[in-house]
């Protein structure tokens, strides 16, 4: 293997080796959402006229589960390293900013997609939701779990200790993931908070992808991509530019 | 000797220096000195001397602020692969990743470094180190002794031509630091060239064949061993009293409880301190003379650096 691959696989044994704290975990709490909320809301809440509510909440669920796995992997890899020391095993290596770039937003996405995965398998045994266009589904899949697999290696290298990145995934991502329209259309909101809902980039993920279950969104797929796309990038160069500095890990 | 021209140096500092806080610190405050390839070379100093921070600069894990830093050729900044690729450190912390077991650990490392199909050769590091029936075990489970092992297992998996090693025998059992010079010292006959970073001075005078003392970021000393032993003074009288001393050999005398060590630079000055420790009335007991070692020449170097 060479070093990026090498990283990759790390990375991915890292997760694989505690696979019930993180793919059994978040696929149990997805599905607990899935009967609590399907049960209470089905017959009060209609989103889409040809969609029930607990079908209309199975790909938010998974989105949502792929989404703050993929964060959750790259950021706490990386802060579990700095906190103990053996970062520098990585430090002392040939590797390159965008060795280390691909292995650790490649071994996120990989844990988002497996959480993905089971949380769908778990959930459509429930309430089938269909499949209207594979490639949105794919696409938004592959590209949300990149860009919060950035998000987490930037905040592993920002963090200094735990409590800083308990603060990122609790005051920032959480948020950002519930306000997205996990369990609701935002066009059921007032107008002032649908205007707030589409400066979040975690709303165009999920209205994406939902798209590609139900052949229906908020907004066209296509922008959903567009925006999308653009945060990946934005992120990823941010990444690169502090890998390439050694922010915080190379004094 | 490997001629200067005919291969680069192993490792080459060039006027380095690192100032931490905008400039407040100053941890190197411009070292400059080579090692030249198959040296096993001692980098002395005592603690915050910028001994770490030098070891830090040459692997890639701090950037100096000046100067220039290169390994078999190679500079660690601009050509930071190859340069890494030609060193293996082993760092002063005793760290490990707590989901790996020993095989496992070296196989990753290696995979870093490119290097497939390893298992030879992290057999017979496991077996050099007095790991072996380790392999298996998880990181956690070991004591901190054979995690020690593992760190010098990790830093040589790519089998490097220079070997750093940062304190390695801190808080280390006697049968790990004979294992650990014993394999040491074969891989330095067989080419590699060591740098060694330590605390313990006899160790540094049993194996470094030049030594380097740092003090405040400066090399004050950079010398073959044999010639720092010999160019300070070369003689220890070692008694025990209770009595005060005379004031002139207070001032150059090591106190270490009732042990008294003055160093004397030959026969004649050895005679003259007992004639004036005798004047003084000073009752000495246990008399040895005996060679200075690398201690005294430690300590009488660090305190002319004081002046």
């Amino acid at each position: 293997m060479n070093g990026v691959s090498t990283l990759f696989y790390k990375e991915v044994l890292r997760f694989w080796k505690v696979g019930f704290q993180t793919v059994g975990a978040p696929v149990l709490t997805a599905v607990m959402y899935l009967l609590v909320f399907g049960h209470t809301l089905e017959d009060h809440v209609k989103v889409y006229d040809s969609v029930g509510y607990t079908q209309f909440l199975i790909p938010g669920l998974v989105m949502m589960s792929v989404l703050q796995n993929a964060f959750a992997n790259s950021s706490s890899s990386l802060i579990q390293s700095k906190i103990t020391g053996n970062l520098v095993f990585l430090l002392l290596t040939p590797l390159s900013p965008l060795a280390w770039f691909v292995a650790y937003v490649g071994a996120a996405a990989v844990r988002g997609l497996a959480v993905g995965t089971g949380v769908l398998f778990v959930t459509a045994w429930f309430a089938p939701p269909g499949l209207d266009n594979l490639a949105w589904v794919l696409a938004f899949t592959v590209l949300g779990a990149g860009l919060m697999g950035t998000l987490g290696l930037i905040a592993g290298l920002w963090a200094e200790k735990f409590d800083q990145m308990a603060a990122f995934q609790n005051f920032i991502i959480m948020p950002m993931t519930f306000l997205s329209g996990v369990f609701y259309s935002v066009h059921s909101l007032p107008g002032f908070w649908q205007g707030v809902s589409h400066l979040n980039p975690f709303f165009y993920m999920i209205d994406g992808f939902r798209r590609g279950f139900f052949g229906v969104s908020d907004v066209s797929p296509w922008l959903s991509l567009g925006v999308v796309a653009t945060a990946f990038v934005v992120t990823a160069a941010v990444a690169l530019a502090l890998l390439r500095r050694g922010y915080k890990i190379r004094s | 000797m490997p001629s200067p021209t005919s291969s680069p140096p192993a490792i080459s500092f060039e006027n380095v220096k690192k100032t931490y806080r905008g400039g407040q610190v100053r941890a190197l405050d411009g070292v400059s000195f080579d090692i030249p390839c198959g040296e096993f070379f001692g980098l002395l100093g005592p603690n915050g001397a910028g001994k770490t921070t030098l070891i830090s600069v040459l692997a890639g894990l701090a950037r100096a602020t000046e100067g220039r830093v290169r390994v078999m050729g190679h500079d660690v900044v601009d050509d930071y692969a190859a340069a890494r690729k030609a060193l293996g450190v082993v760092p002063q912390e005793l760290v490990f990743d707590p989901f790996f077991s020993v095989r496992e650990t070296l196989r990753i490392q290696s995979g870093y470094f490119g290097v497939k199909n390893n298992d030879a050769w992290i057999d017979e590091l496991l077996e050099n180190l007095g790991l072996a029936d380790k392999a298996h075990a998880n990181m956690r489970q070991l004591s901190g002794g054979m995690k020690r092992r593992v760190l010098v297992a990790q830093a040589l998996v790519h089998r490097p031509p220079v070997i750093v090693l940062d304190e390695p025998t801190a808080g280390v059992d006697v049968e790990l630091r004979q294992t650990l010079w014993h394999f040491i010292a074969r891989l330095n006959k067989e080419g590699h060239t060591v740098l060694l970073t330590t605390h313990y001075l006899e160790e540094a005078e049993a194996l470094c064949q030049r030594i380097g003392m740092l003090k405040a970021g400066r090399i004050v000393a950079l010398d073959r061993t044999s010639q720092l032993l010999a160019g300070t003074a070369s003689t220890m009288l070692r008694f025990k009293t209770d009595a005060a001393l005379p004031a002139d050999i207070a001032a150059r005398a090591r106190v270490t409880g009732r042990i008294v060590q003055v160093t004397a630079h030959d026969a004649a000055e050895v005679e003259t301190t007992l004639a004036a420790l005798r004047a003084a009335g000073v009752p000495v007991e246990d008399l040895e003379i005996g060679r200075a070692d690398l201690e005294d020449v430690f300590i009488e170097i660090m305190q002319g650096a004081q002046q």
